[in-house]
């Protein structure tokens, strides 16, 4: 079977095929065009799509909010609009979407950069606007949303520019005092005083302002702390920073032979290096949610009361309003179903693949996507007050919940920091009180055990072990979204399942086999249609051709005039079918004139290595666990099939979450791997939480990992990766802290200038990247190039 | 030793010169995306589209 020409999607309806290529939808067809009229057909050999070959296909019903608010008008009558871009895979798409738009007359320049999917438009009002801007992308298969830079340009992308701004001043700081400190020691022995003094006074000349530059980042966060009561890891850094340079500075000015504007500065490089390293590592993430965030705001169509539609930001919608849904389209707010009847892909809220029926009267949610034809909805709540926005506040709580966990460098941090004060205060009172050697020297004595005791490879030893453990996973296919998410993860001992998208794949595929002869027509027939079930079908059975002429009635099914007479396929009802009760699986009916109806019946299939993984993790030690909203009969049998003991059915979002929580009531430390967003409060309520890359957005966005593929085998290598990784940041801190027990002892005997001290500390740092690259060194199993 | 009056803030600015250089590429966005310039390249259009302002002219 072929894909289709622009998307490379199976093609189950060819849409239009004069030409030498097929396409599975108008929209794919229209893209294609677009593509050739501007000459532009290299993209076809150029991009690389992702695994499983489905490129970007437009959406015929995006809708966007009004842009104009969004364009800025420059002095010299230039435009310049911002929009996010979505889908975009490869270096092809950006070329492919910066070239159409300078086809457009009127853009004077398009640039899009890829890492932040960020597209930035100049163009010349007078000739052309940003909805025909916006339309070109989204023609191509891209979904847009307009942002504005200020608004997102967050606090904590801030903070990142700043880190990077300190940690460049305090490198150049360090390298130049550094090479001024060597002249100084290669020539104690015949340095006349007047010149010793001259490079100390330079090198305060550089370090004063350094330090008061390049420190803020430790300054604010000791003063918050010390203002809060408490006492947490930048206070002893502050301290020593600030004692050392202090401390120097009234050496040089009393002539005297040390100073030691080397070792501060040195300190504060290597404490914002593993700083911006650890804020790297949760920067990644932030970015996604963010973006999904920002193309989450569409519009919707509502119908006056004089049958006037305007197209308004879901935000201005009220409730009372008239909502007109066409096929296709998402539904902006909740309410009441007031004319037509079709069927609602509720996916999103319940995680089930199934359709789900709806007519005049019926409750709809936000979020839900209209499958049939055109339906009208009474709004009864918007915004804020809709299941959905109710699911996502379920989830931030949960989350609250979660944020009071505490890292293990921070849990050390508490213990560690006020015992070095106390150290190195005593360590003073000795010398100056005991010893009666002058403030001066006992001042001496004192830094060089805030140095030697400086946190620097505590402060490194977390993050390098993530930072390594987050690349590799993420060569696995698996994004690592919170930065402790991996010592939650080594904690593990309880997984949780979600079944539908999670130990299934989430795709409907026909069940039980039929007689092919059925089988053939009903996949003819279906071939014509987008509905879900008819779409399975045609997979079932993927040489039979589209019949012609068949026409589709919304909510019922399809009919065609064959050679033997009128043939449907759909409903039960529809196809004159009695059946009563409830249904326990989706499923179609062929009715053919002279022959009984013959049922297809569709069933999610297991994801290809889920008894292998299920088996896996039972032998690592894990106790596994079922859940799932589907009926209980269903999750049997899956259970069964996938190997899981206990398992549980019918349960929905709020009590998925309870019985997570009661399962951390037992004090296990619970993995909760889902994907819909009925998961999404239980994903943030659990301890730890995956979901796989085909997730409702909301869930991905709760979820602490991502996996991509069809393969379930990803969650057992990120615990097996994250119990290493734990390992070795054990390793880490023991090493640091057994480094300090040694040498603590000989600062504070005076055995040791604060110059050693710095030159030991920073050994120490080494030794422990050095031990977290122990990580990628072992080979791993089934590593993908 | 007295050329050290000058050498020794000559290397300093030579220095500062280099972390001036690194402060602009930073504050001009040049590290923002990093993936994308790598493989901008390789889609380089083999005919640019004529400069429309140089055309007015």
């Amino acid at each position: 079977m072929n894909g289709c020409a622009h998307c490379g999607r199976l093609l189950v309806a060819p849409v239009g095929g004069a030409a030498a290529a097929s396409f599975c939808c108008p929209g794919c067809k229209s893209a294609h065009g677009l593509i050739q009229r501007l000459g532009l057909e290299r993209y076809y050999r150029q991009r690389c799509l992702e695994a499983d070959g489905v490129g970007p296909r437009p959406e015929t019903s995006l809708t966007l909010p009004d842009l104009a608010s969004f364009v800025r008008t420059g002095s010299d009558g230039a435009a310049r609009i911002n929009l996010l871009v979505d889908r975009i895979q490869c270096g092809a798409c950006v070329w492919l979407i910066e070239a159409a738009l300078a086809r457009l007359p009127g853009v004077v320049s398009a640039r899009l950069a890829m890492t932040t999917r960020r597209l930035a438009v100049v163009f010349r009002p007078q000739e052309v606007t940003a909805d025909v801007i916006a339309g070109r992308v989204s023609a191509l298969g891209y979904p847009v949303a307009p942002f504005d830079p200020e608004a997102l340009n967050s606090a904590a992308e801030r903070r990142g520019g700043e880190l990077l701004t300190c940690l460049a001043v305090a490198g150049f700081a360090a390298a130049n005092i550094m090479l001024l400190s060597v002249a100084v020691w290669a020539g104690h022995a015949d340095m006349s005083q007047a010149l010793r003094d001259l490079l100390h006074w330079v090198s305060a000349l550089i370090a004063l302002p350094t330090v008061v530059y390049a420190g803020r980042p430790f300054f604010r966060s000791a003063i918050t702390a010390l203002k809060a009561g408490r006492t947490n890891m930048d206070v002893p850094i502050s301290l020593a920073v600030i004692l050392t340079t202090v401390m120097s500075l009234v050496e040089t000015l009393r002539h005297a032979e040390h100073a030691y504007f080397d070792s501060a500065v040195t300190l504060l490089f290597f404490l914002l290096v593993g700083r911006y390293l650890e804020h790297r590592a949760r920067g990644k993430a932030r970015n996604v949610a963010e973006r999904l965030l920002a193309l989450g705001r569409t519009a919707v169509t509502v119908v006056k009361e004089d049958g006037r539609f305007v197209t308004l930001p879901a935000s201005r919608l009220r409730p009372g309003m008239v909502l007109s849904v066409a096929t296709g389209a998402r539904i902006g707010g909740d309410g009441i179903v007031r004319e037509g009847e079709g069927e609602l892909d509720v996916s999103l809220i319940t995680g089930e693949a199934a359709p789900k029926r709806v007519e005049a009267g019926a409750r709809v949610f936000a979020g839900t996507i209209n499958l049939g034809a055109h339906l009208r909805v009474i709004v009864t709540a918007t915004g804020e007050d809709t299941l959905l926005a109710d699911i996502v506040r379920m989830m931030e709580a949960a989350e609250q919940g979660r944020a009071r966990y505490v890292a293990l460098a921070d849990r050390i941090a508490r213990a560690y920091a006020p015992l070095v004060h106390l150290l190195a205060l005593s360590t003073f009172l000795y010398w100056f009180v005991a010893a009666g050697i002058g403030a001066g020297g006992a001042l001496m004595i004192a830094v060089a055990v805030l140095i030697i005791t400086c946190p620097c490879a505590l402060a490194l030893s977390v993050p390098t072990v993530q930072i390594l453990a987050s690349g590799r996973l993420m060569r696995r296919g698996v994004l690592l979204k919170s930065a402790d998410g991996l010592e939650r993860l080594a904690a593990v001992d309880t997984v949780v399942l979600d079944k539908t998208g999670t130990l299934t794949l989430g795709r409907l595929e026909l069940a039980a086999p039929v007689e092919e002869r059925a089988l053939a027509i009903a996949a003819s027939i279906a071939a014509t249609s987008t509905h879900p079930l008819a779409r399975a079908l045609a997979r079932a059975c993927p040489q039979a051709r589209p019949v012609k002429a068949a026409r589709e009635t919304a909510g019922c099914g399809v009919e065609w005039e064959g050679p033997a007479g009128l043939v449907r396929l759909g409903r039960a009802e529809w196809c004159g079918v009695e059946r009563g009760g409830s249904k326990p699986h989706p499923e179609l009916w062929l009715k053919e004139p002279g022959r009984s109806p013959v049922q297809f019946c569709f069933r999610d299939r297991l994801r290809p290595d889920a008894a292998e993984a299920v088996s896996a993790l039972r032998n690592a030690g894990y106790d596994l666990r079922l859940v799932s909203g589907d009926h209980t009969p269903a999750v049997a049998a899956m259970a069964q099939a996938a190997g899981i003991e206990m398992w549980a059915g019918e349960i929905g979002p709020d009590g998925k979450a309870r019985m997570l929580q009661s399962l951390k009531a037992e004090g296990r430390h619970v993995l909760m791997v889902g994907d819909g967003l009925n998961d999404a409060p239980a994903l943030a309520a659990a301890s730890v939480s995956i979901s796989p890359a085909s997730a409702a957005e909301i869930s991905q966005i709760a979820a602490d990992a991502v996996f991509q593929g069809d393969r379930l085998m990803p969650v057992v290598e990120t615990l097996a990766t994250a119990r290493r990784a734990q390992r070795l940041v054990k390793q880490n801190l023991a090493l640091s802290l057994a480094y300090n027990l040694l040498a603590v002892p000989l600062a504070a005997a005076g055995l040791l200038t604060p110059l050693i001290a710095a030159l030991a500390m920073s050994s120490s740092s080494i030794l422990v990247i050095g031990n977290a690259l122990r990580l990628d060194a072992r080979p791993g199993t089934g590593e993908t190039p | 030793m007295t050329i050290l009056i000058y050498l020794v803030p000559l290397a300093v600015a030579l220095g500062a010169l280099g972390l001036a250089a690194f402060l602009w590429s930073l504050h001009a966005d040049q590290y923002d995306d990093l993936d994308g310039a790598a493989r901008r390249i390789l889609y380089d259009d083999d005919a640019p589209l004529p400069d429309p302002k140089r055309q007015a002219d």
